[in-house]
């Protein structure tokens, strides 16, 4: 049993301390948004943001994440539903195409921001190593511009 | 043409939410109106299998098509919107399910979404659909109002009696309108695309707030109650089998609840979760019964693919003019030149999974497939219950390229429930084994020849495949008296795949040979290693002769306008006429797939003579019509991703029988910063409908490698450039 706070709840779940939290978060809470890729942090499908920075959730423990600020991409819009502005960015983009890599993209791109407003191409080059095998990322880097510039 | 129109997209949201619970009436096999109205979950009617319109005006577009990310289903129901005269606004969609389809006598026709087919094949009777509904809403306001409906225009869900300036909505009418009978096919007209008004605009996709909230719903994200979940392995050598297990090393692990074998290759453990079931697999001690190919090697499939480069053994003739042969063995200043194309595994972001729930008189599965009705049989199949007593439910994929169009996922899931009647058990391969048991792209050889005479005119060309089928693989039937015709995309005569140069004496033709590594359908197929071959070797021809490759390929062009009109305009989008800046080299390619006409041009730079920065690709595209140009863009751009992450880093590689590559880390794919810009030329010239997923992928690679030679004067002939210790920069 282990106690993890996600998108400001506190949440029981009932796993053994070295499950990967990616799948206590898909399986034992039930999020489903965020999405297994490859399982050895190389693709970013599985990112959420630990105390605020990207992480890929494949890699670390629920023993590691425990008492931390776990969000997930269901955690990124408002209380009132209102879209991140990455989100708002992606949507009037039309970035995702099958959708799948989106959620962790997304995840790194808001950790991106944070962390650099207005970020260059480079920093993006630098930050951003998610992998989407639909090819798009002409979208995601108009739409990282268009969101820091929102 | 191409700028975005903004959309209310509530009515999108709202719809597809209520669609993901929803599902239609079953049962019903009246395709068409008449006096028994089909109605939709919900209890709207039915206009007719394709638009079902609620009462608050909500338009409800059938998609039978699988979206994988491609844009087929805001495309297609750009088509149906087109000539219903709906408002673009209210519209969402829905996808009708196989075992509807199949009760309703296929009223959907076909669901099977690759080959670029999704839009090219049923544009003309969604069209039909749209314009048929249209006519009957009209109709039913006519009969309202005891007018003409020839005094009746229809737009924007309105509809209006000229004379009297009467107006209604087709959510007013729909339900009169779903008890008449459907007009005759000849009294359909089809609007002439000059007056096309949501055909031809890059209106944003209906799929998108979903995929950027975490609210879409593939597959591997199904929960059903008392759902189980399982993990497996099968025989990593293809054409083994499962000797044995010893399930007592795992018996009381965490969750564990079964262990079951999966025909006669493979096994899995079920459990609570998947990461149990995951973990418990990987502690079983499994024995396999390698089979007949565990000595099997890239390097032994390399040199009996080798052998059949040489023209004494067997092959099959694919375009033929001339005599080739004998012009070669005459010809004074000839060039020969032998390429490679290795495997490569689909790699789609989800890896495979199915669910499915059997019962002594049921089955259902659900799972994101690229041919539902396929998946479908396998149900059928796999089950033994009739068709009545089987469904599939279709999930958004995670990818497809080819890989979901196979159903070996879809049995796995059904022969493992079929172990635990009552029970819903989620499969979902790791992506170790997603990478262990692809459809691979299928590898082939290459040598080609050709022949100047004293002016420096090409007057031979001798194409000689070596190499898998994958039609004699998957579709036998296909064959053509032995010959797999899909070997020679872009190199046939005419049709959708016709090679754009006329050369006077041409031979292409294919020795098949086929490695035990199961091929697939990897988009693009068989346009990705042709169009290298040929392309890098048109180049080599040029060159060879001090002429400019675009000069040299426009000589033989002439009687190829549309291939001809491609390659000019990148060629004049990049300034081929002029100087590259400094340190840039620029390539370029141009081919034909799927009834498409493609050509690419790239800049690239090289550093330490192996670190390729490719700054910029301009690729033109006449796929006949652009239904929706925004959305071939991203298909263009999203496709040299992929075949570029197949040139740079992929190559699947055999050793004793089993692939080598084991996930990411071993099969790479690039990242945004190896990402060119792409300027995209779409430029359709009418009058013919190609595809606009698979043709483009295929330029790119070409268009580098030949840019690679300018930089550095070595010419690449195999693939990945990763074995040649060449990467990005």
């Amino acid at each position: 049993m282990a106690n993890l706070t996600i998108n400001g709840k506190s949440i029981n779940v009932d796993v053994e301390d070295d499950t990967p939290l990616l799948w206590a978060i898909r399986e034992n809470v039930g999020l489903t948004g965020t999405k297994y890729g490859c399982g050895i942090a190389q693709c970013g499908a599985c990112t959420v943001h630990i105390d605020g920075a990207a992480m890929r959730s494949c890699g670390i423990s629920v023993s590691e994440a425990v008492g931390k600020q776990i969000t997930t991409i269901e955690g990124l819009a408002a209380a009132n539903g209102a879209l991140h502005k990455v989100q708002q960015a992606w949507v009037a983009k039309d970035v995702p195409q099958c959708g799948y890599c989106q959620s962790g993209m997304i995840m790194a791109v808001v950790a991106l921001l944070k962390e650099k407003p207005k970020p260059t191409d480079q920093d993006i080059n630098e930050a951003i190593t998610n992998i989407c095998r639909c090819g798009t990322f002409q979208q995601v880097r108009e739409a990282i511009h268009a969101a820091a510039n929102a | 043409m191409n700028k975005h129109i903004t959309l209310n997209r509530r009515a999108f949201v709202i719809g597809t939410a209520a669609v993901a619970g929803a599902g239609l009436s079953v049962g019903m096999d009246i395709p068409f109106g008449g006096p028994t109205v089909v109605r939709a979950a919900d209890g709207s009617p039915e206009v007719n299998v394709w638009v079902v319109i609620r009462p608050d005006d909500t338009v409800v577009i059938r998609i039978a098509r699988s979206e994988m990310g491609q844009g087929t289903l805001t495309g297609l129901a750009q088509l149906v919107a087109e000539e219903l005269e709906c408002d673009w606004s209210k519209v969402t969609t829905e996808y009708p399910t196989p075992g509807q389809s199949v009760a309703r006598k296929r009223a959907w026709g076909d669901f099977s979404t690759g080959g670029s087919r999704g839009i090219r094949t049923s544009q003309d009777y969604v069209r039909k659909g749209g314009a048929t509904a249209r006519m009957m809403l009209v109709q039913a306001a006519a009969n309202e109002w005891k007018v003409p409906a020839s005094e009746c225009t229809a737009a924007n869900s309105t509809i209006t009696h000229t004379p009297s300036s009467k107006k209604t909505t087709y959510g007013k009418v729909v339900e009169a309108a779903a008890k008449l009978t459907p007009p005759a096919d000849a009294e359909i007209k089809l609007k002439d695309p000059k007056d096309w008004k949501i055909i031809g605009k890059s209106v944003l996709r209906l799929d998108t707030v979903e995929k950027t909230n975490g609210q879409m719903i593939y597959g591997a994200d199904i929960k059903l109650p008392g759902m189980l979940n399982a993990a497996i392995k099968d025989c990593p050598v293809f054409g083994g089998k499962l000797k044995s297990y010893d399930e007592a090393k795992i018996t009381g692990m965490k969750g564990v609840k079964k262990v079951v074998k999966v025909g006669e290759t493979a096994v899995a453990v079920v459990a609570d979760t998947w990461w149990h079931a995951k973990t418990a697999l990987d502690a079983l001690p499994i024995v396999w019964d390698e089979g007949p190919n565990a000595k099997v090697s890239s390097e032994s499939i390399a040199k009996w693919l080798a052998e059949g480069l040489d023209n004494s053994q067997p092959a099959l003739i694919g375009n033929q003019n001339g005599d080739a042969k004998a012009v070669l063995a005459s010809a004074t200043k000839k060039v020969e030149a032998v390429y490679s194309y290795p495997y490569q595994n689909h790699a789609c972001m989800e890896p495979l999974n199915a669910t499915a729930l059997y019962t002594a008189d049921k089955c259902e599965v659900w799972c994101g497939t690229q041919n539902g009705e396929a998946a479908f049989a396998a149900v059928l199949e796999v089950s033994g219950l009739p068709a009545d007593k089987c469904e599939v439910h279709k999930q958004m994929l995670g990818g497809g390229f080819g890989r979901r169009g196979m159903t070996d996922y879809v049995r796995q899931a059904v022969t493992i429930a079929k172990q635990m009647p009552g029970t819903p058990v989620k499969l979902l391969w790791s992506r170790e084994e997603d990478m262990a048991h692809g459809a691979y792209h299928p590898i082939t050889q290459c040598k080609l020849t050709g022949a100047f005479d004293a002016d420096n005119n090409l007057t031979a060309l001798h194409v000689r495949l070596s190499g898998q089928s994958i039609l004699f693989s998957l579709r036998p039937a296909a064959l053509e008296n032995g010959k797999d015709p899909a070997a020679f995309q872009g190199l046939s005569p005419t049709g959708d795949w016709a090679i754009g140069y006329s050369v006077p004496n041409l031979l292409v033709e294919h020795s098949m040979r086929n490695p035990h590594v199961p091929p697939g359908f990897w988009r693009g197929v068989n346009v990705n290693q042709n169009a290298i071959y040929l392309e890098c070797f048109m180049d080599e021809l040029a060159l060879s002769v001090g002429q400019d490759p675009v000069a040299f390929r426009r000589k033989l062009m002439s009687k190829h306008p549309k291939h001809l009109a491609v390659l000019n305009a990148v060629a004049e989008k990049i300034g081929w006429d002029k100087p590259a800046p400094q340190g840039v080299f620029r390539g370029i390619a141009q081919h034909m797939g799927y009834g498409s006409y493609v050509a690419a041009a790239a800049e690239i730079s090289v550093t330490d003579g192996n670190k390729i920065k490719v700054h910029r690709i301009v690729a033109s595209t006449d796929p006949g019509y652009a239904v929706n140009p925004a959305q071939i863009e991203r298909q263009i751009a999203g496709s040299f991703v992929y075949g570029l992450s197949g040139l740079f880093y992929g190559g699947c590689t055999v050793k004793d029988g089993a692939i080598e590559q084991t996930n990411f880390d071993t099969y790479n794919s690039m990242r945004i910063a190896e990402m060119p810009k792409v300027e995209s030329i779409v430029m359709p010239s009418g009058g013919f409908w190609g595809g606009v997923g698979e043709p483009t992928i295929c330029v790119a690679g070409p268009a580098v490698l030949n840019a690679y030679f300018a930089a550095t004067g070595k010419r690449i002939r195999s693939v990945p450039l990763k074995d040649q210790n060449i990467s990005f920069a």
